[in-house]
């Protein structure tokens, strides 16, 4: 998987080293301190940040799963909000009509996810780039309108309440117990995905994307493995949007705009195509991105005057921002990430020996 | 009779918009998702200059034209020019990009509220009877005038034109036609330029028959429909794939669900897409460019 040795004196030396996720002792000290570091911020964290650090896990969910799909099997999708709102609305119709528990109603937007998978990904058997996407796009306002005539015929028009879910009687409502769940669902998302993609799967799709005729040559079932990844990342998706639903406590056609798909499509760029990484960054970046910008707004003179300039604010500044990545930095932040790692892996040189592979 | 005219009209504000899709496409295989804001930007262009030059609504349009033509150079030359020879999806994210950052940009300097530009230009729409019983604005059969116009001038400027030759050579085959001289940056500029053009002679004449606001970035989507169902690389193709979904989203509405109108454009878009990928009258050949 990966491209450099890490550390001076580490050689693979077996096929298994190079699947192992975890290989060094630097790696392995820097995992533990992180993942302690995750399980006490809660202890710390005010309720806002606890808050902030919920929707970053649920972003990376939904950004993992676009990661798989646009980053490594290379097929574009611009109906992602399409598929978070599918599994919102799977839980929130769930609930509302037969009042089910979130142990039937998270399978079931899974189940649904795959099956808008399967619908999605068939244009990709015909369509390639440029008009795969603007098939995806026509299916997302398929599926905004079908939710959004739900809404009207069962006249939730401001939208639908859902309870929090319940685990032996008890409610989860407390931030805390979200933010692991939560963080448990990103985990367990990332490590899904890391095994997808070291597995048969991963390269299938890999190929893929490099050049489809190639792989076909090379004996993939290109069909299968495209529309497996459209299954797989939809299904992942549709769960992100029904954690989403259940952490909100509420579901309206509102919230899954076309902006939404930009903004996952914005955590995929910015954080770098092709990396798992990256698609960690980039959900973070991007969903604190405008919480930041109303944290320096505010540190401003005369704040007030600009509350109500906030929204249009954010809006040209993300724009500003992927403009900025997409021409200066197409590798995202990985890019920049592994920048700074081999600079201190190389120290005290600056390049890597020329007869060393660079990069 | 309504219904016919009804169907006209929203053709004619869809084929406006969907030549500047074709227009930068065919030069630069670039799909332009940013149109529908370039569109808003010149209509809100002509707001401010119409209140700028008060008492000279000609002056005023003609100034917004200007201005909207410039601004769509001044993309393609600072922003659009480094995407050249980029991954094409990466240049279609930029120009999803230049949309969120216009569309912020135009909230902060005209604020979200709607807009009536046609006040602040002093005219008053009025509203034609036609034979049938038929009503049509004057302003909506503007529009339909400057469609026949603009598609009128733009065939003639990419058959006879120098400038439209020089085009139609850098879509076919980029590469031989710089090796023949053309100036490929000028080339795409004035694509980028003609394309906000026509783009905004749509936003203005929308936002004088109907208001200004923000919503017309969904027209702009809505557009993208017609464009695709015609063929990305044809003029012809788009002003009859906006016939065909014009007529097809104003018999649903009539008939079926007016909510449909924001999903009839796609549904046909899907069909259109499931049958012939390269639309009616496109080529087949770039079904693999991005």
């Amino acid at each position: 998987m990966s491209r450099q040795p890490r550390a001076s004196g580490y050689l693979r030396t077996r096929y298994e080293d190079d699947l192992t996720l975890v290989r060094t002792r630097l790696e392995r000290r820097s995992l533990v301190l992180f993942v302690l570091a995750l399980l006490a911020f809660p202890l710390v964290a005010s309720p806002f940040l606890l808050d902030l650090a919920c929707q970053v896990f649920l972003a990376c969910v939904g950004a993992l799963s676009l990661m798989l799909l646009t980053g490594y099997a290379g097929q574009i999708s611009l109906g992602h909000a399409g598929l978070i709102a599918a599994g919102a609305f799977t839980v929130g119709i769930l609930f509302r009509e037969t009042h089910a528990p979130f142990w039937i109603t998270l399978p079931a937007a899974a189940a649904v996810g795959a099956l808008l998978g399967v619908i999605f990904g068939l244009p990709s058997l015909r369509l390639r780039g440029l008009y795969l996407a603007v098939s995806t796009l026509a299916l997302h306002f398929v599926v905004i309108y079908l939710g959004g005539e739900y809404e009207a015929r069962r006249g939730f028009s401001t939208g639908i309440l859902i309870d929090p879910p319940e685990i032996g009687g008890i409610s989860i409502s407390d931030g805390r117990a979200w933010y692991f769940i939560l963080l448990a669902a990103a985990a367990a998302t990332l490590l899904l995905c890391l095994n997808l993609l070291r597995a048969r799967t991963g390269r299938a799709w890999r190929a893929i994307r490099a050049h489809e005729t190639v792989a076909e040559a090379l004996g993939i079932g290109i069909a299968g493995y495209k529309v497996l990844a459209f299954v797989i990342s939809s299904a992942i998706t549709a769960v992100a949007g029904a954690l989403f639903a259940y952490y909100r406590g509420f579901v309206s056609v509102e919230a899954f705009s076309l902006f939404l798909t930009i903004q996952y499509l914005a955590m995929v760029i910015v954080g770098g195509m092709g990396s798992l990484l990256g698609a960690l960054l980039g959900a973070g970046f991007v969903t604190l991105f405008p919480y930041l910008i109303e944290a320096g707004l505010l540190a401003l003179p005369g704040a007030q005057r600009y509350a109500d300039l906030l929204f249009a604010m954010n809006y040209a500044a993300f724009g500003l921002v992927m403009i900025g990545f997409l021409i200066f930095e197409p590798l995202g932040l990985v890019g920049i990430w592994h920048r700074i790692q081999s600079y201190f892996l190389l120290w005290p040189f600056r390049h890597r020996s020329a007869s060393g592979s660079r990069r | 009779m309504q219904l016919i005219v009804n169907i006209t009209v929203l053709a004619a504000i869809y084929a406006l918009l969907a030549c500047g899709y074709v227009l930068i496409y065919r030069v630069s295989r670039v799909m332009n998702m940013a149109h529908g804001e370039l569109a808003m930007l010149g209509a809100y262009l002509l707001y401010s200059t119409a209140s700028l030059f008060v008492g000279h609504p000609f002056g005023a349009i003609a100034a917004a034209v200007v201005l909207s033509l410039a601004s769509g150079v001044l993309v393609y030359l600072l922003l659009m020019r480094k995407m050249t020879g980029e991954m094409v999806l990466a240049a279609i994210l930029t120009t999803v990009a230049i949309g969120i950052l216009l569309r912020g940009t135009i909230v902060l300097v005209w604020s979200a509220t709607q807009q009536h530009p046609l006040q602040a230009l002093g005219f008053v729409n009025r509203s034609i009877e036609l034979a049938g019983g038929a009503r049509i604005s004057a302003c909506a059969a503007l529009i339909v005038v400057m469609t026949v116009l603009v598609y009128g001038g733009l065939f003639v400027f990419l058959r006879f034109g120098r400038w439209g030759v020089r085009m139609r050579a850098a879509g076919q085959n980029a590469l031989l036609a710089a090796q023949r001289g053309v100036n490929l940056n000028a080339i795409y500029a004035l694509a980028w330029g003609l394309s906000t053009l026509t783009g905004s002679i749509a936003g203005m004449l929308i936002a004088l028959d109907s208001g200004l606001d923000q919503s017309m970035v969904v027209i702009g989507l809505k557009a993208f429909a017609p464009a695709l169902v015609g063929g990305l690389d044809s003029l012809v193709g788009a002003l009859i794939g906006s016939v065909i979904v014009a007529g097809a989203e104003v018999l649903a509405i009539q008939y079926i669900d007016p909510l449909l109108s924001e999903v009839v454009p796609f549904l046909v878009l899907i069909a259109a897409l499931i049958v012939r990928p390269w639309g009616l009258f496109g080529t087949r050949e770039e079904l693999d460019r991005v």
